[in-house]
């Protein structure tokens, strides 16, 4: 090969003229270039988004001791910064939305997947659609005005409670839950069921014992995302939790106590902080605590997704 | 050993897929220019590997390792210096399946000289009618050149996608089992146009069956495991083959 | 048989739950329609508000939930193609392509309000945008990036694998073929995607809360650098924050709010199924 001429740069392009070819060369490598570029940028963003909380929550994170940052008390007029009611406001609700949801949205699922004639397949998909579509300022409008008063006419203190801010979120999240566990329940192997109707099991004992078990991580991962979208809604839980600062009394009427979450907390306060004051960074600090948390529960299920799709495409060679 | 440079020599050529597995192992053989070569073996021989690697449309699959060299007129086509959507103008593929682009006869005719930056009404319509007739297709179709290309029945697919690759004027055209799904009297066609093509052409083809292989092959190689078995003309190779293993397999005693 | 009756128990349990999921949806859509349609007039929708916001319309909020939806497309497209170009064309299977995934996810899953955070942060007081348009447009741009992203990527990854091999094989490079054969067949599926994330950034309040949204602003915008009303936050701020409110004016402002969102899903549903109808393959 010591023989090969110089020319010979650029071989087999003899169909274009050389000056074009090179011109189009620097065009695409451009673009390609971008293209990788702009695949990459969504790390860059996450970092950015975590650089800019961090910049300006430091200062509520190196003022304040850390354990009055957790404290129990919060009433920033005071200067009492303690998140603590905050974040079991953000739990409480959580945790409610997702004992409504998680059965009504497994449930529906598996009607869907296994026992939902075509016709009502048809209706219904869109119809969960429209739901996730739906703003989450306009269900929280009708929980302020319709859900509320019901609530308070069924005999609690107020409409504006934890309870009322569970079932709009849940509501919230089904579209999210249902979808993954009916991809939970698609994936399952069609001869899992097949062997198991064959073998005289009725429908619902192929559902359950047969079905639900095969797809268990995938609703794992329903039920974690579901919780990562229940924490970090915002407007609706403000309009409806009735924003009392304070730890419920645990008890029977739990539920029907108001709370404040952490979202309600940074979106209802920061329009009158001053810019740069401690109140304004431990807002920001807020934000951390909830950027930090829901990345944990994401990360964790994008990795146990991973893995899930990982089986799938070696179960196919 | 012929006097004829090789159009396309293929020298201690060895292919591994990204899991491991050897696809083909120690392959050497030359190509001549205007030839008819057949390359023949059961399924999983290695033989739509090597095509892919004659104009390196195996690039495609990434983990892949690839040694030895393959000179086309002389040049390794592994040279870093290559320019690989040149190479495939030069060598071009026809696949098994048929498989027209979405758009029109025409827009399939055009697209590779499109690509390659030619836009020059009179030549683009020259060479749409040229690898037409060619391909043996002009007459059934120069009334609906506009109309979309999926219309085509199968046999008229597979003859288009013949003219899509005979428009780039090529030096070499290979075709990975181009019959495989058509009725007689298209597969017929294919192979005249084959015998036409010949002419101006190098040609290297997977058949469809040995029958097919014999009928149409100057020289042929058989392929067994990723391995080379045996090369050499066609009145040699399929009517007294020197291995037994080729024997075996034309005589239909195994694959 | 026991075991037969315990199954329609099953199936009979299963469908009620169903419905019980279905039918609010239904019920909240046909009762903000019944409650709010007797607000909508021509003067309701063309008139900016009067009297403390008591009267007259609520056509700059319309307009600047428009102008922002628009933001927010020029804002998130570019990226958001480049990247689904980039995970099912480009990407590898290695640990960058993992750490974009994981970003994706994530990106997902940051509350809604602490992009508002991000934006205030990064664009109003970092880049000194000011509580602007174009603040806002960027913050919810990048907020509606994943949505667009995966959405774009499966309707790429469902172009079958034997368009681009024929295009490389007839000279194409490869982005001659992403450009030709890819981007056009799966057009459908991105424009899909496009919409769904774009009505989403058109009912979201928390993200220009702090870096657009405006209270109370009669007159139009005149720049990218002004702020602007918009329908989410206005309607926010006339059911909690404006006592004596017409209550007729509230659910009007919750109907148009929810037309404008719900007929973006339909429109993108249209796309995908009259476009897959007239695909060939």
């Amino acid at each position: 090969m010591s023989g090969t001429p110089k020319q010979d740069f650029g071989l087999f392009s003899n169909v274009l003229p050389s000056t074009r070819l090179r011109w189009k060369g620097r065009v695409e490598f451009v673009i390609e270039y971008l293209i990788r570029f702009a695949g990459l940028s969504t790390i860059l963003i996450v970092g950015l988004i975590f650089y800019f909380l961090l910049r300006e929550g430091t200062a509520a994170f190196l003022d304040i001791p850390l354990r009055q940052l957790f404290g129990n008390r919060w009433y920033p007029i005071e200067d009492f910064f303690g998140i603590w009611p905050l974040i079991v406001g953000s739990i409480l609700v959580t945790i409610g939305a997702v004992i409504i949801a998680l059965p009504l949205g497994l449930t529906t699922a598996i009607y869907l997947g296994e026992f939902a004639p075509q016709w009502q397949r048809e209706i219904l998909k869109p119809l969960i659609e429209v739901l996730a579509g739906i703003p989450s300022i306009v269900l929280g409008f009708l929980g302020w005005v319709a859900l509320a008063p019901i609530i308070q006419q069924m005999g609690a203190p107020t409409g504006l409670t934890i309870f009322t801010g569970s079932l709009i979120l849940a509501y919230m999240s089904l579209p999210t839950i249902i979808s993954i566990s009916e991809d939970a329940l698609y994936a399952v192997p069609k001869g899992f069921r097949d062997g198991a109707l064959a073998i005289g099991a009725t429908q619902w004992q192929t559902t359950w014992r047969v079905i639900l078990p095969a797809a268990r991580s995938g609703l794992v991962i329903a039920v974690m995302l579901g919780i990562g979208r229940a924490i970090g809604e915002t407007m609706a839980v403000m309009m409806v939790t009735g924003n009392a600062a304070n730890i419920p009394v645990l008890g029977p009427d739990m539920i029907f106590q108001p709370v404040r979450t952490m979202t309600a907390t940074i979106a209802a306060e920061m329009g009158e902080v001053a810019q740069g004051s401690l109140h304004y960074s431990v807002l920001f600090w807020i934000g951390i605590v909830l950027f930090v948390i829901t990345f944990g529960i994401n990360s964790l299920a994008g990795r146990l997704m991973g893995t899930q799709a990982g089986r799938r495409r070696k179960g196919q060679l | 050993m012929s006097i004829t440079p090789a159009k396309i020599a293929i020298q201690d050529v060895y292919f591994t897929y990204g899991d491991g597995a050897e696809a083909l192992r120690d392959i050497s053989l030359d190509i001549y220019e205007k030839e008819i070569f057949v390359l023949f073996g059961p399924s999983r021989s290695g033989k739509t590997t090597l095509l892919r690697l004659l104009n390196r449309l195996s690039d495609l699959f990434e983990d892949a390792t690839v040694r030895g060299t393959i000179l086309f007129d002389g040049q390794d086509i592994f040279d870093y210096r290559v320019n690989v959507a040149g190479l495939r103008r030069r060598i071009s593929m026809v696949f098994a399946v048929p498989t027209p682009l979405p758009g029109s006869i025409r827009d399939n005719l055009t697209y590779g000289l499109r690509m390659a930056g030619i836009r020059n009404e009179r030549v683009l319509r020259e060479r749409v009618e040229r690898s037409l007739q060619q391909a043996a297709l002009w007459n059934e179709v120069k009334d609906r050149l506009d109309k979309s290309a999926f219309a085509l029945s199968g046999g008229q697919q597979q003859r288009l996608c013949l003219a899509r690759s005979l428009a780039l004027e090529p030096d070499v055209i290979v075709l990975d089992n181009p019959t495989s799904g058509l009725d007689p009297l298209s597969t017929e066609s294919v192979e005249e146009s084959l015998q036409d093509l010949k002419q101006r052409y190098t040609i290297i083809i997977v058949p469809h069956s040995v029958q097919q292989g014999s009928r149409i092959a100057d020289r042929a190689a058989f392929l067994l495991d990723g391995e080379l078995i045996e090369v050499g003309k066609a009145t040699q190779i399929f009517v007294e083959p020197q291995d037994q293993r080729t024997e075996d397999y034309i005589t239909g005693r195994f694959g | 048989m026991k075991r037969q009756q315990a199954n329609k128990l099953a199936v009979g349990i299963i469908s009620a739950v169903a419905a019980l999921v279905v039918i609010p949806i239904m019920l909240v859509i046909v009762f903000i329609i019944v409650r709010g349609i007797s607000a909508i007039s021509w003067e309701f929708l063309t008139a900016a508000p009067r009297q403390g916001m008591t009267e007259g319309g609520i056509m700059p909020a319309i307009l600047g939930t428009v102008i922002l939806t628009f933001g927010t497309f020029i804002a998130c497209i570019p990226l958001a193609i480049g990247a689904a170009i980039y995970l099912a064309e480009y990407a590898g299977d290695n640990r960058l392509t993992h750490w974009v995934r994981l970003a994706i996810v994530n990106l997902a899953g940051i509350p809604s309000i602490v992009y508002g955070l991000f934006g205030l942060g990064a664009f109003v007081l970092f880049l000194g945008l000011g509580t602007s348009i174009i603040a806002g447009s960027l913050t919810l741009g990048i907020m509606t990036l994943p949505v667009v992203i995966s959405t774009a990527e499966e309707a790429i990854l469902a172009v079958p694998q034997r368009f681009r091999t024929v295009s490389l094989s007839l000279g194409a490079t490869r982005w001659q073929t992403i450009r030709h054969q890819v981007l056009p067949q799966a057009l459908p599926g991105i424009i899909t995607g496009v919409i769904l994330g774009l009505s989403r950034a058109a009912g979201e309040t928390a993200p220009i809360l702090f870096t657009v949204a405006a209270f109370y602003l009669p007159q139009l915008p005149h720049s990218m650098l002004d702020q602007t009303m918009a329908l989410p936050y206005h309607l926010y701020v006339i059911s909690t924050q404006v006592p004596g409110m017409p209550l007729s004016i509230q659910y009007g402002t919750a109907l148009v709010l929810l037309l404008i969102v719900l007929s973006l899903t339909l429109v993108a549903t249209i796309v995908r199924t009259s476009m897959r109808r007239r695909r060939e393959w």
